[in-house]
């Protein structure tokens, strides 16, 4: 085992999920690094994690506002170099409206808040992110959003995730997570970290997280 | 200066809110087809040549989403 490797966890104003990621990274063998979304530089870091929440209150559209924070440009810079980017949630929105993603996420078609376990399969097995899942496994993680409906025109090869039981946004094909072409961005709808330990529910989750701590 | 702009969901895009809208004004006995939400954005700024010019750049880049709303822009004092 090499040292833990560094994962920065971005915190923007109206971010809520930042410390149960950072708790489920490093729960995972990662060291989480928490950046303030003011700041213009990242620190060194192997990998970079948006956390779910309502940044910026959600104003205008989800992520509209953050995707301009100092740190964003900084992440784009990041993932430019090849640097693996994950988006969770409002992270997800985030990168979407950066054009750092395919798509955007529009609100739920069931005009609900829907606070949940859900299954998704997985459609590539190939990404740093999916590194420990199999192809067509189906993982139980939760989603908890108002605007969780993917909209978009993607190659089906950036499909990464995809809702197996029932369509709880109402996105697009059913789309829970897509990567950019290179493969070394990804957002999705559920929240993994919150799926990293059978006794709250599900470990599924940890797939994708540790996924994510081995490529680091 | 200034200028209204109004943002739209584009046509053909599921609406969720103008859906909870049009089932809210049915159940207060006003049906209605369809009804649609969008938003009005009304800026002030001081006089400048490029105005609209500036304003297309600011509905491109943050005021709508072009992959699903639509805008219009008034300018007043124009």
């Amino acid at each position: 085992m090499g040292p833990r490797p560094k994962v920065a966890v971005l915190v923007f104003p109206g971010s809520n999920d930042e410390r149960d990621a950072a708790w489920a990274l490093g729960s995972l063998g990662a060291e989480p690094v928490m950046v303030w979304h003011g700041d213009d530089e990242l620190p060194d870091v192997q990998a970079v994690v948006l956390p779910g929440g309502f940044s910026y209150g959600d104003y205008l559209r989800c992520g509209a506002i953050a995707r301009f924070a100092p740190a964003m440009a900084a992440v784009r810079r990041f993932a430019d170099d090849g640097g693996l980017v994950l988006g969770i949630c409002n992270g997800f929105q985030i990168l979407c409206e950066a054009g750092l993603l395919p798509g955007v996420l529009r609100p739920n078609a069931s005009l609900r808040f829907e606070c949940r376990d859900v299954e998704v399969a997985v459609e590539r097995d190939d990404l740093p992110f999916t590194g420990r899942c199999e192809l067509g496994q189906r993982l139980t993680i939760p989603v908890k959003c108002g605007e969780g409906a993917w909209y978009g025109d993607v190659d089906e090869r950036q499909v990464v995730l995809r809702y197996a039981d029932g369509n709880p946004t109402g996105a697009l094909d059913g789309v829970a997570g897509v990567c950019n072409e290179a493969g070394n961005v990804m957002g999705l709808m559920p929240h993994p970290e919150h799926a990293v330990d059978p006794l709250l529910g599900s470990g599924d989750g940890a797939l994708i997280l540790a996924s994510l701590v081995d490529a680091a | 200066m200034k200028a209204t702009v109004i943002v739209r969901p584009k046509e053909g895009i599921l609406d969720p809110q103008g859906e909870a809208v049009r089932s809210a004004l049915d159940q207060l006995g006003f049906p209605v087809a369809e009804a649609r939400v969008g938003r009005v954005i009304e800026l002030s700024f001081d006089s400048r040549e490029d105005a609209r010019a500036q304003l297309e750049r600011m509905c491109e880049q943050l005021l709508a989403n072009p992959l699903i709303e639509s805008y219009e822009i008034e300018l007043d004092g124009a």
